[in-house]
C-alpha cells in the first residue's frame, strides 16, 4: 500500500511541475499584454489605470503601418518560395531513395542549428561582397537560409507516410505527369504543405537574429521592438508586441479553419 | 564515367537540386567568405590582400577569451539547469499524461512561433523595478527585490526559458524509445526504484538526453538577444563581440576570426549529433 501512495505522491507533484512549467512559459507574454492596456508611461505593478490609448495611437500611425507591411511582405514571401521550393527538397529527403541522400538530409538541417545572429552577419558580408544593397528583398532570402530546411523536414514527415503506389496505379490507368502531380500527390501532401506553410509564415513574422543584420534601411516589427527595448523606450512596444502575438495567433486559428473546412469538403464529396 | 551519368539520372538527386542549390549560394557562400575574410589583414574589406594569421593571433592574445568563457559558462548551466527541470515532465509525458501529453506538447510548442524578442521583453516587465514580481511582493509583503533585471541570472533564466522546447522534446523522444516491459523485468527481478532509473532508464534515454544538450548548448552558445535585453551591459557574450566586430568596429577580418571560432565549435557538435541520429527512423517513425 505504501508504494501505492508513494506512486501518487510522485504523479501529483510531476502534474503539478508540469503546470508551473507551463505557467513559465506564458507568464511573459502575459505581462506583454497587461502591459500594453497600462495607462502610464512607465510599467509599474500593481496597475491603478488601464487604457487603450496606445492601440489607438498604433492603429493611426503610418510607422506601424510601415514596419507591419515590411513584416507581412517579408513573410509572405518566404512562405511562397519556401513551400515550393521545400516541396521537392522533402520528396529528396523522403521519398526516393537515391546516393547521396544520407548526405543531403544532413547537409539540409546544419543552417536550422546554426548560431542565427551569425548567419546573419556573415550573409550582411556576402551581400556586401556581391554588391548587393541590403533592403527587405534580401531579408527573405536570409529567413529561407533558416526556414527553408525547417519547411523541408516538416512536409518530409508527411511524405514518408505517402505510398507512392498511388502514383504508379495512376500512371498505369493512363494518367499525365502534370495529372499525377495535380490528383494524386498534392492532395495527398496538402497536410504537411498547409503545416509547412504556417511555420514558414509565422518563423519569419517573428524572426529577429536575421532579420537585424540584413534588412538594410528597411525595418521588421520585431527589430523595431528590440531597437526599442535597448534603448528609447516607449509603450509601443507592449502594444506592438501584443499586436504581432494578436497577428500569429490569428493566423494559426485562421490555418486551423481552413484544415478544418478543407477536410469537411473532402469528407462530403463522394470518391 | 556510366555510373556518374545514372547517378546524376536518380529521380531523387533531381528533386534535390532546388533546395540544394539555394543552400550552396545562401549559406556555403557566405561561410567560406567569412573563412576567407578571417585571413584578411585587419580592418580590410577586400580579398585581394595577402593572407595572415595575424587576427587569429590577435584574438588569442586578446581579451576574447572572458566572452567565449561567459558563453560556454552560461551554456553549460543552461543544459544543466534544462536537464532537471524537463527532465519529470519528459517522464510525465511520456508514462502519464497519455492523451495529455499532445496538448503539452502543442502548448510547449507554441511560444515558439512567437518572436523571442517579445518573450524576453515580458520577462523584463516581470523582473523590473516595480515591475510584476517586485510590485507584488511590495504590495503583498512590503519588501523590495529591485536589483533582478540586468543580472548574469536574468540572463541565465532567459536562456532556459527560450531553449526549454529544445530540451524537453528530443527528452521526450528518447524516453518513449525505452519499453515498459524492460522496467518490469529489471523490478521483477529485485531492483529498486533508484536501481532502474541509474540502470535501465538513464542508459537508454541518453541518446534523447545526449541530443538535447548539445542542442541546448549551440543555440545558447550562439545567442544575443538574451544577453541584450535581460543582461544590459552586465556581460558580453561572443555573439555579441562578433556582433561589435562587425558593426561598430568596422573590422570583418577580426568579425570573421570570432565566428569561425564559433562556427568550428557549434559544426563539430552537430557532426557528432548527426552521427548518433538515424533521420528516417526520426523524422519518418519508421
Amino acid at each position: 500500500m505504501k508504494s501505492m501512495l508513494q506512486r501518487k505522491v510522485v504523479r501529483a507533484l510531476i502534474v503539478v511541475w508540469t503546470l508551473t512549467v507551463l505557467l513559465f512559459l506564458y507568464m511573459p507574454m502575459m505581462a506583454v499584454v497587461m502591459a500594453s492596456f497600462t495607462k502610464q508611461r512607465y510599467f509599474r505593478f500593481p496597475v491603478n489605470a488601464w487604457d487603450t490609448r496606445w492601440y489607438e495611437k498604433a492603429f493611426e500611425s503610418l510607422s506601424v503601418r510601415d514596419l507591419f507591411w515590411t513584416s507581412f511582405s517579408v513573410a509572405l514571401l518566404v512562405t511562397i518560395l519556401s513551400v515550393v521550393l521545400a516541396f521537392f527538397g522533402a520528396l529528396a529527403f523522403a521519398r526516393y531513395d537515391w546516393k547521396g541522400r544520407k548526405m543531403y538530409q544532413r547537409i539540409i538541417l546544419l543552417p536550422i542549428f546554426f548560431p542565427q545572429a551569425v548567419l546573419g552577419l556573415a550573409l550582411l558580408l556576402w551581400f556586401s561582397s556581391l554588391g548587393i544593397t541590403t533592403s527587405w528583398h534580401t531579408a527573405v532570402f536570409a529567413h529561407m537560409i533558416w526556414i527553408l530546411p525547417i519547411v523541408t523536414l516538416i512536409m518530409s514527415i508527411q511524405v514518408y507516410s505517402f505510398d507512392p503506389v498511388w502514383e504508379e496505379a495512376a500512371y498505369d490507368l493512363g494518367a499525365s505527369r502534370l495529372q499525377v502531380l495535380r490528383e494524386i500527390t498534392l492532395p495527398i501532401l496538402s497536410p504537411g504543405i498547409i503545416s509547412g506553410a504556417v511555420f514558414a509564415f509565422l518563423l519569419s513574422w517573428g524572426n529577429f537574429p536575421l532579420s537585424l543584420f540584413t534588412t538594410g534601411a528597411d525595418q521588421t516589427i520585431p527589430e523595431w521592438l528590440y531597437s526599442k527595448m535597448v534603448s528609447g523606450y516607449t509603450p509601443m512596444v507592449p502594444t506592438l508586441g501584443s499586436l504581432t502575438m494578436g497577428g500569429a495567433a490569428g493566423f494559426l486559428l485562421i490555418a486551423f479553419l481552413i484544415v478544418l473546412a478543407v477536410r469537411r469538403l473532402r469528407a462530403g464529396k463522394p470518391d | 564515367m556510366k555510373s556518374f551519368s545514372d547517378w546524376i539520372r536518380q529521380p531523387g538527386l533531381l528533386n534535390a537540386v532546388p533546395v540544394g542549390l539555394f543552400l550552396l549560394v545562401g549559406f556555403a557562400g557566405p561561410l567560406v567568405l567569412v573563412l576567407l575574410y578571417s585571413f584578411m589583414p585587419p580592418k580590410t574589406f577586400t580579398l585581394n590582400q595577402v593572407p595572415t594569421v595575424e587576427n587569429y593571433l590577435s584574438v588569442v592574445t586578446q581579451s576574447y577569451y572572458i566572452s567565449f568563457g561567459w558563453s560556454l559558462m552560461l551554456a553549460v548551466i543552461t543544459v544543466a539547469l534544462l536537464l532537471v527541470i524537463t527532465y519529470p515532465i519528459a517522464y510525465g509525458m511520456t508514462k502519464l499524461f497519455n492523451r495529455w501529453a499532445t496538448l503539452i506538447t502543442i502548448l510547449v510548442a507554441l511560444p515558439l512561433l512567437i518572436s523571442e524578442n517579445i518573450r524576453l521583453f515580458g520577462w523584463v516587465l516581470l523582473l523590473l523595478k516595480n515591475g510584476v514580481i517586485d510590485g507584488s511582493l511590495q504590495y503583498l509583503l512590503g519588501v523590495s527585490l529591485s536589483g533582478l533585471l540586468y543580472t548574469v541570472p536574468a540572463v541565465v533564466l532567459g536562456l532556459v526559458y527560450v531553449y526549454l522546447p529544445f530540451m524537453l522534446f528530443p527528452l521526450v523522444i528518447g524516453m518513449s524509445m525505452v519499453p515498459d516491459s524492460l522496467k518490469e523485468a529489471a523490478s521483477d527481478l529485485g531492483a529498486s526504484r533508484l536501481q532502474i532509473f541509474w540502470e535501465v532508464e538513464l542508459p537508454l534515454s541518453m541518446p534523447g538526453i545526449l541530443i538535447g544538450s548539445l542542442l541546448v548548448f549551440i543555440l545558447s552558445l550562439g545567442s544575443l538577444a538574451e544577453s541584450k535585453i535581460l543582461g544590459g551591459q552586465v556581460i558580453v557574450m561572443i555573439a555579441d563581440d562578433i556582433e561589435s566586430a562587425f558593426t561598430f568596429a568596422q573590422n570583418w577580418p577580426k568579425g570573421s576570426v570570432l565566428s569561425v571560432l564559433l562556427i568550428t565549435l557549434s559544426l563539430v557538435i552537430i557532426f557528432f549529433l548527426f552521427r548518433n541520429i538515424d533521420l528516417d527512423r526520426l523524422v519518418g517513425r519508421r
